[in-house]
């Protein structure tokens, strides 16, 4: 496979004020090479969207603090990088879709301005080719009738046109990698099929590489190559999405898989997970964050954190059972190599 | 005689006046316009559709807190719209509701203990606090809520555990219908899982009807047993549970489960999807003839003229379509190539 065009190592990133310390991102760790899609899941407030606003450089800080770890695009850091590098990475060759495309898109500007206004600054473009650019752009996302379009404001627009405007805004420069944040939750299931389809097509023309956040795990089988499931804000487990499901490792996971009603079957009952996911504010939890919730933690479950276990096939477990089967422990806040590979 | 439907909804619309374009003129939405369906004592009844399509309101029409534009509805056989006052507050003690947002539906200056329990005050009832005790200790138990919650307030719980109460709460007067509005979507998946047991546990253990509001098949499928589906104010589909997801008959029911995403990839990869191209149309402007044509794949002629009429054409499955229902599909229109 071609190497990877991000890996992310380790990554800590926690907010820091005087009463608290939220270990927002505490140990994430994978590699994406080119053209591929990396789903990220997990319950909410599990560090999914701080660690994409970590590699995007978006995270306030004060209060935010990256803490530890790497983030490397095409081999170097961007934790590292001189600021003026950094803006040339940031938004150009990484770009950002979000969940609610209304708060992102400026209510006061033409649809058409504002991608222009992204062709111009990234492209050095004159202003009536990033004009014909932003019309080309919205007839590739499917906006019917573009030309008119293109001088709409966003309330003109529905919610999956916005959404389609805000793919557009973030394809105009072409990026290696695409954050893609829930970017289907607010929408209908109609709509998100036509989104989704979308993303695939696109990502197939520009190579893109794709990191997809979403709490859908129907989404995640539909999209995802490899998985990384968080929990607590840590990667529980790492696996291509085939063998994430036919046999996930985790027990969370393995929670998380069997507690989603499907289409296709009507379970008697549903297998939830009792229970509440912990606070991440509350001080250290001595011992693994799920042991609590964990239908088959042991007593050391409950006093040693466990370390990561590389399984074979480049997958990853944070589990203690894992260790019976001879599995090769790394440390949760050391560079892995080979996870999600 | 087949016995009396707990809820019985005729002919049912609400237009809401709005105004709409540039020029401000004055125009009409529909949001519910035209739904007849009844549900049976101990029925699970799913309304599914996309957003803005009438869900919500619907479930205000049949708690009483929207009056109908026309139509009507009966509880236990008897007219609401004709009720008296003392006759529609008694109404109110058998027909309960649960909110989507457990965060805005609970009072946050109220203990647990006292929005479990207002229900009682405000019909005046269990006032001998021993008895009170028990019952609400009974709630608590059948609900999965710990005892230490009752002197606590509504913020200091997560999602799941709000909805808990908001349910123990909605269990207070041994309601005989119950209508959900989207009561876990705001919940995470494993979450929701455990609500979705308890709504079943409850349902069998108090011989609950649920009226049960969703935009989500799968959750719908896991719960309720008879689904009417939902386009721009009607209902398109109507069919007991295990027919509609084997065998729909409305194109817009068969494009609508085909986009729902399945959690298994082996499934997700041999799948072929009905994409539905354009968005759902403004309830202000509903397209002439067959609401849905404009997004249809089966549309001809006639159904950009004539609005089709909701047919039972097999004993309990009706669709409104002109052109699909019970005749040959195309080939590729195969819900999974397995
Ligand atoms: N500005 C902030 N200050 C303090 N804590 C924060 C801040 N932003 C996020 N957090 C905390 O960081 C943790 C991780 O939040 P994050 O938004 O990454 O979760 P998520 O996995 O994206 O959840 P969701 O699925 O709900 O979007 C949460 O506990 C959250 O409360
Ligand atoms: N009070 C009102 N005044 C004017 N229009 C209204 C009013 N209430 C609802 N509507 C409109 O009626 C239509 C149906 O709304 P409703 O809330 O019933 O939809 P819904 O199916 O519940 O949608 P969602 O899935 O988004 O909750 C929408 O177009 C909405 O904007
Ligand atoms: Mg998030
Ligand atoms: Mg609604």
């Amino acid at each position: 496979m071609e190497p990877p065009v991000l890996s992310v190592r380790g990554l800590r990133a926690h907010f820091v004020t005087r009463e608290r310390t939220v270990k927002a991102v505490d140990g994430i760790s994978y590699d994406l090479a080119p053209g591929r899609t990396l789903a990220i899941v997990g319950e909410s407030g599990s560090g999914k969207s701080v660690h994409a606003l970590s590699i995007l450089g978006l995270l306030p800080t004060p209060p935010a603090k990256i803490v530890a770890g790497e983030i490397l695009f095409q081999g170097r850091d961007l934790l590292k990088m001189p600021p003026s590098e950094l803006r040339a990475v940031r938004g150009n060759r990484v770009a950002m879709i979000f969940q609610e495309p209304m708060t992102s898109l400026n209510p006061v500007l033409r649809v058409g301005e504002q991608i222009a206004e992204a062709v111009v600054l990234h492209q050095k473009k004159s202003q009536a080719e990033a004009r014909a650019k932003a019309i080309e752009l919205l007839r590739k996302v499917g906006i019917p009738h573009p030309d008119k379009r293109v001088d709409d404001y966003p309330h003109q627009f529905s919610g999956g046109m916005r959404q389609r405007a805000m793919i557009a805004i973030a394809l105009s420069c072409e990026p290696d990698v695409l954050i893609a944040d829930e970017p289907t939750t607010a929408l209908d299931v109609t709509i998100q099929a036509q989104i989704l389809e979308l993303m695939k097509t696109l990502q197939k023309e520009f190579k893109t590489a794709i990191i997809l956040i979403t709490h859908n795990i129907g989404v995640v089988a539909e999209m995802a190559d490899d998985v990384v499931v968080m929990y607590a804000g840590r990667a529980v487990e790492t696996a291509p999405v085939g063998e994430l499901f036919r046999n996930p490792r985790h027990p969370y996971t393995r929670g998380l898989l069997a507690s989603v009603p499907s289409i296709y079957e009507r379970k008697e009952r549903l297998e939830a997970i009792g229970g509440q996911p912990p606070d991440l504010g509350a001080g250290d939890i001595p011992g693994c964050p799920f042991a609590a919730r964990c239908p088959v933690a042991e007593a050391r479950c409950k006093t040693d954190d466990p370390p990561q276990f590389s399984l074979p096939g480049g997958r990853m477990t944070a589990c203690w059972k894992a260790e019976a089967e001879g599995a090769e422990r790394t440390h949760r806040f050391a560079p892995v190599k080979g996870a999600a590979s | 005689m087949s016995p009396t439907p707990i809820l019985e909804v005729r002919g049912l619309k609400k237009h809401f006046a709005a105004r709409s374009g540039l020029f401000e003129e004055k125009a009409t939405v529909k949001a519910v316009d035209g739904v007849s369906f009844s549900v049976m004592p101990q029925e699970s009844f799913a309304v599914v559709g996309e957003s803005g399509c009438g869900k919500t309101t619907l479930g205000k029409l049949v708690l009483a807190l929207e009056r109908p534009t026309e139509g009507s509805i009966l509880f236990e056989g008897r007219d609401v719209g004709a009720m008296s006052r003392a006759e529609l507050k008694a109404m109110r003690s058998r027909l309960q509701v649960i909110f989507q947002d457990p965060y805005s539906s609970l009072d946050p200056r109220m203990t647990v203990a006292q929005i479990i329990a207002e229900p009682w005050d405000i019909h005046g009832l269990h006032k001998n606090p021993a008895e009170r005790a028990k019952r609400l200790h009974k709630l608590l138990d059948d609900c999965g809520i710990a005892k230490s919650f009752l002197d606590r307030h509504p913020h200091e719980f997560s999602g799941g555990q709000r909805q808990r109460v908001g349910i123990a709460r909605a269990l207070a007067l041994e309601p005989k219908l119950i209508v959900a509005d989207e009561p876990v979507s705001a919940l995470d998946v494993s979450i929701q899982a455990q609500v979705l047991n308890l709504l079943k546990d409850l349902q069998k253990e108090h011989q609950l009807a649920y009226l049960f509001i969703s935009h989500d098949f799968s959750v719908v499928r896991h719960l309720c047993t008879r689904i009417a589906v939902m386009y721009l104010g009607r209902v398109v589909e109507t069919a007991d549970s295990e027919t509609l997801f084997n065998d729909p008959q409305h194109p817009y029911t068969e494009a609508l489960l085909s986009a729902v995403p399945v959690p298994d990839p082996a499934v997700e990869k041999r799948r072929k999807r009905i994409l539905l191209s354009g968005d759902v149309p403004s309830p202000l402007k509903p397209p002439p003839g067959c609401r849905f044509h404009p997004r249809c794949r089966y549309a001809v002629d006639s159904c950009r003229v004539s609005d089709p009429a909701l047919d039972e054409a097999r004993p309990g499955h009706a669709a409104a379509c002109a052109v699909l229902p019970f005749k040959d599909r195309r080939s590729d229109a195969a819900l999974v190539a397995l």
